[in-house]
């Protein structure tokens, strides 16, 4: 659940996704749920010729399972906070474990 | 009831059986505990898949799936999996500048092969009140349980117009199904034989082709 809550943090910020078939997104994150599907706003397509299907699409829902990589705005993400968090989880994940 | 109001908000005054009445109906609506302080949040129900498709329901979409099919239509009904009951279906197909459409009608889709959902127009807010133009607007405004009307006793609801023709992009033609069809197919054989060589030269260099295992176009 660490990366849901953190892509909450993240509403509303311009992203970038990849999906598994080399499309690329940008548009304005705008909700996200726990299997990580994406509803962005006022998307734009990366290398548009390719997929003319695409060219009136303005929002859209992205399922998590096809999502490769989400490309974040640097200056929104504090990398110290989300390296402890993730450590945290892991620990927390290992002693259930036992 | 009684004492959960106690603890909520300082001793009530003695109701009289009206005021009574009242309460009992506020504490049927969705009035929520009231934050106690910390950073605002929005509602954990918004982010829910339901949450996200809720607002999808009943408008013209077009979904893209695994197999690279591009399906526009109207989304009645889903499930948390998004699986998902499309209606008046049409297929889109696009090979090089041409595309050409075919009726399919109903679709039950299982969510595994959902790539993505697009609106295809972009719903307009329109203005309800006594003198919306739109018959629909029109009754939609007389109804009694409107929630929260504002203070000119209007509020404006998202629509798509359904029979609105989409929009296509400048540079595609529509051209008829059967040569729209082989050119597909003549293109995709050309793929395909091209991501074979491919894949074969990255397999001889002891890589394995990344998504071997399922079809993503």
């Amino acid at each position: 659940m660490l990366f849901f809550s953190f892509f909450k943090t993240l509403t509303n910020q311009t992203v970038t996704i990849e999906l598994k078939n080399d499309i690329r997104i940008r548009g304005i994150l705008k909700s996200v749920d726990q299997y990580l599907n994406i509803k962005l706003d006022d998307i734009e397509v990366l290398d548009l010729a390719k997929y003319p299907h695409l060219s009136s699409v303005k929002n859209m829902f992205i399922r998590g399972s096809v999502v490769r990589y989400v490309m974040l705005p640097r200056s929104e993400v504090d990398v110290g906070l989300l390296e402890d968090a993730t450590r945290r989880e892991a620990a927390n994940q290992a002693g259930k474990a036992r | 009831m009684e004492r959960l109001s106690l603890n909520e908000s300082p001793a009530p005054a003695p109701r009289t059986p009206q005021q009574n009445q009242q309460f009992s109906q506020n504490a049927l609506g969705p009035a929520g505990p009231q934050p106690t302080g910390g950073p605002p949040q929005l509602p954990p129900q918004m982010f829910t898949t339901a949450a996200q498709l809720l607002d999808l329901t009943d408008k013209k979409l077009v979904l893209i799936l695994r197999d690279g099919r591009k399906l526009i239509g109207v989304l009645r009904s889903w499930d948390q999996f998004a699986n998902l009951v499309f209606q008046d279906t049409m297929e889109r197909i696009y090979a090089g500048n041409l595309y050409a459409d075919v009726s399919r009608g109903i679709f039950i889709v299982r969510g595994e092969n959902v790539l993505l959902l697009g609106e295809v127009v972009r719903s307009t807010p329109q203005l309800l009140n006594s003198q919306s133009p739109n018959p629909l607007l029109q009754g939609l405004w007389k109804l009694q349980d409107i929630p929260a009307r504002n203070s000119a006793n209007e509020f404006s609801i998202d629509l798509q117009d359904l029979d609105r023709e989409d929009d296509i992009p400048p540079n595609l033609t529509r051209a008829p199904f059967e040569e729209v069809f082989a050119l597909k197919k003549k293109e995709e054989s050309k793929r395909k034989t091209g991501d074979k060589k491919r894949y074969d030269e990255l397999q001889a260099l002891g890589f394995e082709p990344e998504h071997s295992g399922e079809i993503l176009f």
